[in-house]
């Protein structure tokens, strides 16, 4: 199959990355094309009808929300903390995974990022959106939310920034600032190119703005790299404190089964391994619609299922080693916690954790399953359910048999909080499918920057030779 | 896209700006940047689609000094977090809550760490956008149609006319010469600025909407106003409960004010002892002084003090029936009044000392109940230096201890 004409593992030679005999130009038409069809495609339509559909749900439960009281949704004694905070984390982990390919990846010179990286960059954007929703409006007085920010008031009062929530309303703010100046740099070259094929006014109007009057210089391009740059590794040490601080959440409580040091990296590798799921579900089905096999190739689908296997297995991992630490601690409470995860009520969520986390991503070391679409698909799909079942078993068994046993209660949701979430996945999808339709959504720069233009046989670039003395000019005027 | 007001352009006069040169590969223009270079252009650029490798060595182009933006701005991100905090939670408001110290390096790291990337970023960001005078929506390369492919596929050097080696024919086969496809020169139209008359229009009418908010503040900052301030949230203003002055459909008698129900005992009000509250001791009055008095010097001369306060004004200081209210009722010759009891003669000697609690406490005939005034405790010391008068009026120089007889004598 010429899709997975790359995937051979040869270590003598370079796999291309684009696949399928096209030069820049081509890539530049698969890309814009996407943007440029003047009706979207029916599937596109559908979609965003379902979608959007969803997110008017979304906006109406919020209004029902605010106008009741936060309870509506099943957050009762002792479980007072439920479904908000379980997707809050769900979406911010998400989003995490975004940040890693652009900036991780970049850092460690990863050059089949540059298919996917706008898209992750995007998703992210959008899953700090759907993140950010829940903290502003389970505060219950949503109209007095400004309190949180440091803003001289007649009560001369300021917010308590030793508390982990103050933290995170930081770290989020932060991080959805830094993505979104990180993307939108990332796009100022590809809406140049956009803004250079437009054949409306329209359109050349709002990409040529958007696009800044950007004109590939070269003087400019230097500037942009070291941005680039700087940018990737200022997000990286981000994107690990902020789901360090998202873990402070639990870990600063005294909450039996949250107060452990094991949380910021295990919470920032279970980013990760949710996110790249996400980025797969998305792509898979993106890649098929809207043709961009050669570009987003088997190897990249790939990569993705080995860096799904590693951070699994890291999550994995972590869980035998809360047992291990659970057992070693000698505490009556803290063993009981993680018996009672596994063996309580929530036994359910429990076994559909290990078996979505743990399990299925094992399946990827055979390699005619990582380079399987429909297996990829439907393991990406797990993981983001197994990944949803984990913060649900962290947060409400620990909540719901603490200390006290004449404490303990069942949690259940109720209508309004499995409805709300699925219409963070309507408002998620909406975004994702407005970006397809009017951005580029690869990094048409950085591809054409890896793709083969004379380079040597052992991938080498033509040398930089030292400038020749200036001739003196041999004609006047 | 090409210009669409071709009628006002061709009004003015077109001139050179600069030359572009078309390249189909970047080893070919990595080429040509090195000989335009070390031919002595100073004012020129390369253009790509993506960073070339190697072309800012052939530009001769030195590291910029974003880096150093960076640095800086992360610096005094961090610090102005640290000190943000410190500031509003240990100076200005200090917080004390569960007894953490108010200003704690730990515990301000995260904040201080984001506001750290925060500024960093901006400065990365906007410092590029900054150095490289981004936005600048305007260009005379945008005008050329060739230029176009510089964002697709192709390659560009553009020469300006402002550069000291610049001339027309020689640039132009300089270019040629290091390989160019195309040379075409750039041209500008010398047409002045003039913006649109709608935008007049626009910007009139937006300075005017912009004015009307901080117009507004001033004019309410400036003035008092009678009406209550504007309360759009209601939240637990008005709560369904039943306040001590509001009236209460739900009871016959509509009061929200309840009155206690009938036989209900305050707590430390049961007085169940009877000698104590009452003396009285099963159907009698009692004879002795209850337990919990004891009787004592000091109970003798609480006892004296207080028959001082409330019962010499009527009974006298020697309990003789003519205190000053007696003395001045004769004087006045009352008609209604009836002279005080002698305290140490007469039916009151002869009454047993619980009686005499009773009378003080729900007073007899003329005298008014002084149980709502004195504690029982001190009812009885009353009654205990009652019974020492009494005593003392009845009493030889033998009942006198021997050491103080002189005294008396």
């Amino acid at each position: 199959m010429s899709d997975k004409q790359n995937t051979v593992d040869d270590p003598t030679r370079r796999p291309p990355l684009v696949t399928g005999e096209h030069d820049m130009a081509d890539v530049t038409d698969i890309i814009s094309r996407v943007v440029e069809m003047p009706p979207p495609s029916l599937a596109w339509k559908i979609a965003i009808t379902i979608t959007s559909l969803l997110t008017l749900n979304l906006g109406a439960l919020i209004g029902y929300l605010v106008w009741t009281g936060v309870g509506v949704w099943g957050n009762r004694s002792p479980t007072m903390w439920g479904w908000p905070i379980v997707n809050f984390v769900f979406w911010i982990g998400i989003g995490h995974a975004g940040t890693l390919i652009s900036a991780v990846l970049f850092l460690f010179r990863q050059r089949w990022r540059t298919s996917i990286n706008r898209a992750a960059e995007a998703m992210t954007l959008f899953a700090v959106v759907c993140a950010g929703m829940y903290p502003g409006i389970h505060i219950g007085r949503v109209w007095v939310a400004y309190w949180l920010f440091p803003i001289p008031n007649q009560m001369s009062i300021w917010p308590q920034f030793r508390s982990p929530l103050l933290w995170d309303m930081v770290a989020i703010s932060t991080y959805g600032t830094v993505s979104l100046m990180f993307w939108y740099m990332g796009l100022i070259p590809d809406l140049a190119t956009l803004r250079d094929r437009a054949t409306t006014k329209v359109r050349y109007f709002v990409y040529g703005l958007l696009a800044l009057g950007w004109t590939g210089s070269n003087r400019h391009w230097h500037r942009y790299e070291r941005a680039y740059l700087l940018l990737a590794a200022l997000a990286t040490p981000l994107v690990l404190s902020v789901h360090s601080i998202v873990s402070f959440h639990f870990a600063v409580a005294q909450v039996v089964g949250w107060h452990s040091t094991i949380f910021p990296p295990y919470f920032v590798a279970g980013a990760i391994f949710g996110g790249f799921a996400m980025v797969l579900f998305l792509l898979i089905p993106a890649r098929e619609f809207f043709g961009l096999k050669d570009i987003v190739t088997m190897r990249h689908i790939e990569n993705m299922n080995k860096i799904l296997l590693v951070t699994g297995s890291i999550v994995g991992y972590s869980y035998a080693m809360e047992f291990f630490i659970s057992w070693y601690s000698g505490s009556l409470y803290e063993r009981f916690a993680f018996i009672n995860r596994a063996l309580g009520p929530y036994s359910w969520a429990y076994a559909t954790m290990i078996f979505c986390n743990v399990l299925s991503p094992q399946v990827f070391w055979n390699k005619s399953a990582r380079t399987n679409l429909w297996v990829s698909w439907i393991v990406s799909i797990l993981v983001t359910i197994g990944m949803w079942f984990e913060r649900f078993v962290i947060i409400v068994t620990s909540l719901a048999r603490d200390y006290l046993p004449s404490s303990w209660g069942y949690f259940k949701p109720t209508w309004v909080d499995v409805m709300m979430f699925a219409g963070t996945f309507g408002l998620f999808l909406t975004l994702f499918l407005l970006f397809c339709r009017f951005l580029p959504m690869v990094a048409l720069s950085e591809v054409k920057g890896i793709m083969p233009h004379g380079e040597d046989a052992d991938g080498g670039h033509p040398q930089p030779r030292p400038p020749q003395p200036i001739e003196p000019s041999t004609a006047e005027a | 896209m090409s210009d669409s007001k071709k009628t006002t352009t061709t009004n003015y006069p077109e001139r050179t700006v600069g030359l572009l040169a078309e390249y189909a590969t970047p080893e070919a223009i990595l080429e040509a940047a090195y000989r335009v270079r070390e031919s002595g252009y100073t004012k020129w650029d390369t253009h790509a689609p993506f960073p070339v490798h190697g072309m800012d060595d052939a530009m001769g182009i030195k590291m910029t000094v974003l880096p150093w933006i960076v640095l800086a701005c992360g610096i005094f991100g961090g610090a102005s977090g640290l000190l943000m905090q410190w500031w509003m939670n240990a100076y200005d408001y200090p917080f004390y809550v569960s007894g953490k110290p108010l200003f704690s390096i730990p515990a301000n790291i995260p904040i201080t760490f984001e506001a750290t990337i925060l500024l960093s970023s901006f400065g990365a960001f906007f410092g590029m956008l900054g150095l490289n005078k981004l936005p600048q929506l305007w260009n005379p390369l945008f005008r050329s149609d060739l230029f176009r492919r510089a964002t697709d596929n192709q390659f560009f050097i553009t020469i300006d006319a402002r550069d000291p080696q610049f001339n027309e024919n020689q640039t132009t086969q300089l270019l040629r010469d290091t390989g160019a496809a195309v040379v075409d020169p750039v041209k500008k139209v010398d047409r002045p600025v003039r913006i649109p008359p709608t935008l007049h229009y626009v910007g009139l009418i937006f300075t005017l909407f912009a004015i009307i908010p901080p117009a507004v503040i001033v004019a309410a900052r400036a003035s008092t106003k009678t009406e209550p301030r504007v309360h759009p949230i209601p939240n637990m203003d008005w709560q369904a409960k039943i306040k001590p002055q509001r009236a209460n459909p739900l009871f016959v008698d509509d009061r929200g004010a309840r009155l206690p129900v009938p036989g209900t005992i305050a707590r430390g009000e049961l007085h169940e002892d009877d000698h104590f509250y009452r003396g009285v001791v099963g159907e009698a009055w009692a004879k002795s002084f209850p337990e919990q008095i004891s009787i004592d010097a000091k109970t003798m001369d609480r006892g004296q003090q207080r028959f001082k306060i409330y019962c010499s004004a009527c009974h006298g200081l020697a309990g003789d029936g003519q205190g000053m209210v007696h003395l001045r009722a004769v004087e006045r010759q009352e008609p209604t009044w009836r002279p005080p009891s002698v305290l140490f003669d007469g039916p009151v000697r002869q009454q047993p000392i619980g009686q005499l609690f009773n009378t003080i406490t729900h007073g007899v005939r003329n005298m008014p109940a002084y149980g709502p005034q004195i504690p029982t405790e001190d009812r009885w010391a009353i009654l205990l230096y009652v019974r020492a008068l009494q005593r003392s009026h009845n009493a030889t120089i033998e009942d006198v201890p021997e050491d103080l007889r002189a005294a008396l004598q």
